[in-house]
């Protein structure tokens, strides 16, 4: 058995066999993990908001599904990986809240963006969506394994999934 | 026009903020002291620039199960306001408020109906106490959302104020205020207002 490297809010980190990569109760941000079965050259970044270019201070690059994606694709190059061979689930994007309130919507509607726009960014670099866990109201943890590039989600009240 | 920084807080500003928090919570106390009839002691609120990463672990781990009770504000001030709950600590409450014991054969059980609704209806009082503190502090008009309530894991919670956060810095600024009572109860008020609302909150107290 390998590590299993934690990646925090707004970051990402990418792992060799026989390591895995998770992250911890994902609500509204999402999970993109992507995986090379040849090299077994695996990625995760926690992505918060969808667009950087919307945003001034948009210097963490990791927080964004633009520039996150790209930095985790970049990075598993650089490990062996392959481009072409890359494939991507992705998991969370939760309304964690309802409110009455039309101010809200956007705020709170934030879960969705970041699931459109990491769904744009990775057609975009041709990446497959091989499988994929998003919306809904509750919050996901998730772990994707280099062994195989299985990823489970672990929910509150669920089972585990793995997809 | 103070331009609040939140990398560059100043010590006044920062004991403003920790005031309001003071006087909100303790407004907040008071009302749930009354709800459920026992003595609350409320801890010295705590502001605190933290770092995503860390937030969660302000309430214990990650995946500490929490109940989460959410308003969004509008009015004079903008943003939105969180109470916080350890899950024991919410049944704790509950079971006071209802007049029930609660054994800890419970534990792990979900929450029917009726305890759900009277949760809310605690958040909804002790929030309803927190904003008028804070709003005849300030003289501004704060309106607020029905009280949205989920239970799951603590970042999983923390992740709607974490991304309002996100789009002005990689820091989150927090409010908090514990309060517990013989038979813990552990909670947490966090005031989360836009950037712009905090310059809105500071002039109108001359800061």
């Amino acid at each position: 058995m390998g590590e299993v490297i934690k990646v925090g809010m707004a970051d990402l980190k990418v792992c060799k066999y026989p390591d895995s990569l998770t992250t911890l109760g994902l609500g509204s941000c999402v999970g993109v993990a992507l995986y090379d079965k040849a090299t077994k050259v695996t990625g995760l970044a926690h992505i918060m908001l969808p667009d950087s270019t919307a945003i001034k201070n948009n210097s963490n690059i990791a927080k964004f599904a633009d520039t996150g994606i790209d930095e985790t694709i970049r990075l598993m190059v650089a490990m062996g990986a392959t481009k072409g061979r890359i494939v991507a689930k992705i998991a969370g994007g939760a309304n964690m809240f309802h409110s009455g309130l039309s101010s809200a919507s956007s705020t709170l509607k934030v879960g969705e963006n970041n699931v459109a726009a990491c769904k744009k960014k990775l057609a975009e670099l041709r990446i497959p969506i091989i499988a994929e866990d998003t919306g809904l109201d509750y919050g996901r943890t998730v772990v994707i394994r280099s062994e195989d590039g299985v990823f489970t989600i672990k929910s509150i009240g669920k089972p585990l999934k793995e997809i | 026009m103070t331009r609040i920084d939140l990398d560059n807080m100043d010590s006044v500003q920062f004991d403003v903020l920790k005031e309001l928090g003071n006087i909100g919570a303790g407004n907040a106390t008071t009302a749930l002291a009354k709800l459920i009839n026992a003595k609350i002691d409320m801890k010295v609120p705590k502001v605190e620039l933290l770092g995503f990463s860390d937030i969660a672990k302000v309430m214990g781990s990650e995946e500490t199960v929490m109940v989460g009770i959410l308003l969004m504000l509008e009015g004079d001030v903008n943003g939105m306001m969180m109470f916080l709950l350890e899950v024991e600590s919410a049944r704790n409450l509950v079971g006071k408020l209802m007049g029930i014991e609660t054994n800890s054969d419970d534990e792990g059980k979900e929450f029917d109906s009726i305890q759900l609704s009277a949760l809310n209806e605690i958040g909804n009082i002790i929030t309803g106490a927190y904003l008028s503190a804070l709003s005849d502090l300030t003289r501004l008009k704060i309106i607020s959302s029905v009280p949205s309530l989920q239970i799951d894991m603590a970042a999983a919670i923390l992740s709607i104020p974490a991304i309002e956060f996100s789009k002005i810095g990689d820091k989150v600024l927090l409010i908090e205020t514990r309060f517990d009572d013989e038979t813990a109860i552990d909670g947490y008020f966090i005031l989360i207002p836009e950037l712009e609302s905090y310059d809105v909150i500071l002039n109108s107290l001359g800061v």
